[in-house]
């Protein structure tokens, strides 16, 4: 059973793919169809943010090392579902049209912050793999601690674009205290030793 | 859930065919009052003039007394009650007065008037409101001198709305409007669309509509109507007077801090469909411009 589950976990992240293309094949996107989009991606890249990030808390408290198999896979899943989301407002939305995306860029808070947080993903993706772990000794665990900056810019960027912080940008932001706060708990707790 | 029968609503094609059909007769007082509405006049209208369906209008909602999402004032309001509802015209007039939404439709007709409803958030729909000009209303009453703004306030009911019991908006909504603009022919008291009832979620029994708005200042569900002196702060300015002022003038040269005004998404227009250029005044701009003349409209924004 063990031997499949990262296999399991990689299909049980595909699953906005599979909704998404059950509404586009069933028309069922509603009325304002790639708003739908667009924000179908945004909420799964937050949600995968969270996952990767909950995997240390977890191995914690469950005292077992089996969930940091995982991180990795959800982390780079996080990277794919940002960039269909933002492919998707650059294109669908914008129609590769750049005068007016670079304009929102700089202009409006909340787009500058969230492609911020798109760039800082990047070289997450990139030293993802073993050999780069091994590469960049200490150095990797340094760049990849980038990931509590892009979760605090991600969780932003949606309470900047919703008109109100009720209710879903404040769940997402009360989920993120919780699992930064335990980054705090165990550096304090490993100080200690 | 609650669903529509299929006989209580007038199918689109034939309602449209009916419109068609009137115009083309030629006949017809609300012929004549369509003449009135800016974009029906152009003889081929376009693509974005076309009406939205019935059920986008009535499934895809910006209400936060039924929740904030857009799908809840269609899914959270069928249960609404709209009977006994009166509506108080009050402030700095001489005699205050209160009306019953029956004396209401006995003393004025409601006319087809087809408007487009542009969202601040960047999307737009065509709509056939049934109404009639709120100044016919405002008439009913003598404001005083003092009288320099209008107020409108929606009703306050937490048990029936449960968007109401969260602070998302300082409760009861609130919003305003100068006495001229307020007087405008434009500026419709609504009370059905589709040549039907006004459905809950769209803010029956009784709501306003201002077309070259952001469709937020058009309030719905309304107990009272209030002359006042000072300029209203309404509840989208107290929540943000940054993003959100009193003017609120559809204007695609003053962007929100938070998205452009320049373009427009059509509701109902499919995935392919591109934006379209959003039009100053919502398209109204040869009735309402002259309202403005003077007034800087980058900072009354």
């Amino acid at each position: 059973m063990r031997r499949y589950s990262k296999t399991l976990v990689f299909f049980l992240s595909l699953w906005p793919i599979y909704v998404i293309s059950y509404q586009i094949i069933f028309n069922q996107l509603g009325p304002e169809p790639v708003d739908r989009i667009i924000n179908h991606f945004g909420e799964w890249t937050l949600i995968f943010i969270l996952l990767t990030l909950s995997m240390t808390p977890l191995k914690q408290i469950t005292k077992s090392v089996e969930w940091i198999k995982f991180r990795r896979m959800l982390g780079l899943f996080t990277f794919f579902y940002a960039s269909i989301h933002m492919l998707s407002y650059v294109g669908l939305d914008y129609r590769f049209d750049f005068e007016p995306l670079i304009n929102d860029v700089l202009k409006k808070k909340f787009i500058f912050i969230g492609f911020s947080a798109w760039l800082l993903l990047i070289p997450l993706a990139v030293t993802s793999s073993e050999k780069m772990v091994r590469l960049l000794k200490q150095n990797w665990k340094k760049i990849h601690r980038l990931i509590y900056i892009i979760g605090i810019f991600g969780v932003l960027h949606y309470i900047w674009l919703s008109k109100t912080i009720f209710f879903k940008p404040l769940i997402f932001l009360i989920i993120l205290i919780i699992l930064l706060l335990f980054r705090i708990k165990i550096t304090r707790s490993a100080y200690k030793i | 859930m609650i669903k529509f029968k299929n006989s209580e609503i007038t199918p689109e094609n034939i309602y449209k065919k009916r419109r068609s059909f009137i115009k083309s007769v030629g006949l017809g007082a609300s012929t004549l009052a369509m003449s009135s509405i800016p974009f029906l006049n152009k003889s081929l209208a376009s693509e974005r003039d076309k009406l939205t369906s019935y059920k986008d209008i009535t499934t895809y909602n910006n209400y936060y007394e039924f929740g904030t999402s857009k799908s809840d004032p269609y899914r959270n309001s069928q249960i609404f009650k709209t009977t006994p509802w009166d509506i108080a015209i009050e402030g700095e007039v001489e005699k205050p007065i209160k009306l019953s939404m029956e004396e209401i439709s006995e003393m004025f007709i409601s006319e087809e008037r087809i408007y487009r409803l542009r969202c601040v958030e960047g999307w737009s729909m065509v709509i056939p409101w049934m109404g009639f000009s709120l100044s016919k209303l405002l008439s009913k009453v003598n404001p005083t001198n003092k009288a320099k703004f209008v107020e409108f306030e929606s009703v306050y009911d937490p048990a029936q709305m449960k968007g109401q019991r969260y602070p998302v908006l300082n409760w009861p909504y609130n919003e305003g409007l100068r006495i001229d603009e307020a007087m405008h022919p434009l500026t419709t008291v609504v009370t059905g669309l589709y040549g039907k009832k006004l459905p809950n979620q769209n803010g029956a029994p009784l709501r306003i509509f201002i077309p070259w708005k952001y469709g937020f200042k058009s309030a719905k569900a309304i107990v009272k109507i209030k002359f006042v002196e000072n300029m209203p702060t309404s509840s989208w300015m107290w929540a943000s007077p940054r993003e959100y002022g009193f003017y609120s003038n559809v204007n695609p040269n003053v962007d929100h801090p938070r998205w452009s005004q320049a373009t427009e998404r059509i509701i109902g227009e499919g995935v392919w469909a591109p934006r379209v250029k959003t039009l100053m005044f919502n398209g109204y701009g040869d009735e309402v411009a002259s309202l403005y003349s003077g007034l800087d409209l980058k900072k009354n924004f």
